[in-house]
């Protein structure tokens, strides 16, 4: 199943090989007055796939979910589901649960009536509605808590209500806003875990929005990096952190050191790439084979792929020097911040255990494998 | 929410009783001019009246078992009535104003809840005779009907019970209003959606989220409609004529025109009992074992 595109993202281009997707988002729009907050976002989702939409706040994520859910009129394009185009169709007719960021469970509920609710407006016969809901129950091991009015529940339990109150309904996609956003770091870890199990022991079409790029990264099967209403890059969490096709994306997904430059002369199979700070050498990069010499590019490393020394390194590698600045222990790991340069700060990383008797203000030596370099032209 | 926030609003004893003095004004100022007057119109109502309209202190319960006659029954009937279905349109039109005033923008919120208190800048009575120019056989409601061909005769309004309701109607419909509107405000707008979203037509939300979620201010607006409405006695007596007496005009009457202050008094009491009860009723309906109103 071919379940990543490289095919340009405004276009609504459809992979041919792959089976009818349960999600099909044709070019849709969105105008906020002048500003549009949804620009020409195709997409499709596979069944049972976990398709993420990372981006800032702003981005125009939530819109694109809404517009899913039916709560909001996309001003142009097609949103299918199961091939069947839902414009005009209201919330309530559509296959599709939303798990709100602030969960919104009913208060004068119970946590069974807040499960049982969708059902009970479907009218499914109340034997049946019993079975789903203990179902659902014991899928997000909430047994024993049905009598509880959701003031009652910790935000991790108010959270699974959420969610078994949308799985209940076995809809053709679950739609998760900012689904652990509310949550703390730690139950959010541990949340994520879980999401994601009973995400694949149900079968469920997830499709969630986040801003949280380690939560995208861990649930998802693919991630959509959105910004500014538009979809820079659609593809599974190594794809995008790896492959990066925009700075934005790259900031976005993780650290990443920046040099800003031009591409100069080709050397070796390589090109040379000539900083625009002065103090700091040229070194080689790769690049395409289309680009001409002279462009002004970012050169882009991931901190965990720059090796740190104290004597220059015998290597073909690119080597640069700098001075340590400053020694972070982050308990599971150390991360070192070395200046390149005049006011350039790059990050290092070792694992805990591999601590470097290195002290602020040691003279080292950078270096990277060729290929993990990446530049970038505006 | 951790769980040990879930019952952080409740006070300690100790917490609660060192403002105590702060009350201490206004207890007094409800002891004097309030319950002091009521206990001496509940000594009334047991007294007899005089030849010429004093007050002879006898104890009987003459005055309450006066009330067990049939025409004070219908009386009695009459103004729950007129009460009951004062409160019910004031509801019907008040629940949509004040959703539409909650869901409006922030900016607009005041200016219109401002324009539904407007009219209390100008007296009752004087409001009140406004509606009697209004309704009279020449009035502005005529005219209209007549110019838009909706009437060929000019309708009788002035001095029917629908003139009463139409005055009640008006008179209270602000404070249906302003406790349904802190309501709405209070909702969120994400529950609609999320019922919206699980499959609940338009009627379904409304039934299943926003009423019951509403609750406490439907119950707020509706006693504070039904009570005045029950014992009002200046829209039944401009508005209503001889036939629409109500149990204020009862109350009325027999204090100042018939001079027997106790079965005044005695009437007074029946009202309250009957006011009491209804509150009750009220609340109970509204909050059946832990309702809404625990829930908030």
């Amino acid at each position: 199943m071919a379940i990543f595109s490289t095919s340009p993202l405004i276009t609504s281009g459809h992979s041919v090989s792959s089976p009818a997707p349960t999600i099909d988002i044709r070019a849709i729009v969105r105008n906020h007055g002048s500003v549009a907050a949804v620009d020409h976002v195709s997409f499709q989702v596979q069944r049972g796939e976990f398709f993420s939409i990372l981006g800032p706040s702003g981005a125009g994520k939530t819109s694109v979910l809404r517009i899913v859910a039916g709560f909001e009129d996309p001003d142009a394009g097609d949103v299918l589901i199961d091939g069947r185009s839902m414009l005009g169709v209201p919330p309530n007719r559509r296959p599709v649960n939303l798990v709100f960021q602030s969960y919104a469970l009913f208060p004068h509920l119970t946590v069974f009536e807040n499960v049982a609710f969708g059902l009970k407006m479907r009218r499914v016969p109340a034997s049946l509605i019993d079975e789903h809901v203990r179902q659902a129950l014991t899928m997000v091991k909430l047994v024993g808590k049905e009598g509880r009015k959701p003031a009652q529940l910790s935000g991790g339990e108010q959270q699974r209500v959420a969610l078994a109150r949308a799985l209940v309904n076995k809809p053709a996609v679950v739609l998760l806003d900012e689904p652990l956003a509310a949550l703390d770091q730690q139950l959010r870890q541990a949340m994520q875990v879980e999401l994601k199990s009973i995400q694949e022991q149900a079968g469920l079409t997830c499709v969630c929005v986040t801003h949280h790029q380690e939560e995208a990264m861990m649930m998802s099967d693919r991630i959509a990096v959105m910004h500014q209403g538009r979809m820079w890059q659609v593809g599974t969490p190594r794809e995008v952190y790896e492959n990066p096709r925009t700075l934005f994306v790259s900031r976005f997904l993780g650290v990443s050191n920046e040099l800003p430059g031009r591409v100069g002369e080709a050397v070796e199979g390589a090109h040379l790439f000539q900083p625009a700070d002065d103090l700091v050498p040229g070194f080689p990069v790769r690049i395409g084979p289309e680009v001409s010499a002279g462009r002004p590019a970012t050169w882009s490393l991931r901190p965990e792929q720059l090796r740190m020394s104290r004597e220059r390194p015998a290597t073909q590698d690119p080597v640069l020097p700098g001075v340590l600045e400053k020694v972070l222990f982050a308990g599971s790991e150390t991360k070192y911040l070395v200046r390149v340069g005049r006011d350039r700060l790059w990050e290092a990383r070792t694992s805990g255990a591999m601590q470097l008797p290195y002290t602020s203000g040691d003279p080292v030596f950078l270096h990277w494998a060729l290929g993990d370099g990446r530049v970038f032209f505006e | 929410m951790p769980p040990d926030d879930v019952a952080h609003i409740t006070p300690t004893a100790q917490d609660s009783c060192r403002s105590c003095w702060l009350a201490v004004p206004g207890l007094l100022w409800m002891i004097l001019f309030f319950l002091v007057p009521l206990l001496l119109v509940l000594a009334i109502s047991f007294a007899s009246r005089g030849t010429y309209g004093g007050i002879v202190w006898e104890f009987t319960w003459a005055n309450y078992l006066d009330l067990l006659h049939p025409l004070y029954g219908k009386i009695l009937v009459q103004s729950l009535c007129y009460a009951t279905v004062t409160t019910a349109i004031c509801f019907l039109l008040g629940f949509p104003l004040a959703y539409v005033i909650a869901r409006s923008p922030a900016r607009w919120q005041p200016v219109l809840l401002l324009l539904v208190m407007l009219p209390f800048w100008t007296n009752f009575l004087v409001r009140t005779y406004a509606w009697m120019i209004l309704l009279r056989h020449d009035g502005l409601a005529n005219h209209l009907l007549l110019a838009l061909g909706l009437i060929t005769e000019p309708l009788e309004l002035l001095y029917t019970p629908t003139a009463v309701v139409i005055g009640l109607v008006y008179g209270y419909l602000p404070f249906m209003v302003l406790p349904l509107y802190v309501a709405v405000e209070r909702l969120d707008p994400v529950l609609v959606e999320a019922a919206w979203d699980l499959y609940a037509s338009r009627w379904a939300v409304l039934t299943r989220v926003v009423v019951p979620l509403t609750m406490p201010g439907i119950v707020g607006g509706c006693i504070l409609v039904f009570i005045p409405s029950i014992g009002s006695f200046i829209t039944p007596d401009l508005l209503g004529g001889a036939r629409s007496m109500m149990i204020g005009n009862l109350i009325q009457h027999e204090y100042l025109v018939v001079r027997d202050w106790p079965l005044g008094s005695a009437v007074s009491f029946v009202l309250m009992g009957i006011v009491m009860a209804a509150v009750v009723l009220y609340y109970r309906r509204a909050t059946p074992g832990d309702g809404p109103l625990e829930g908030r």
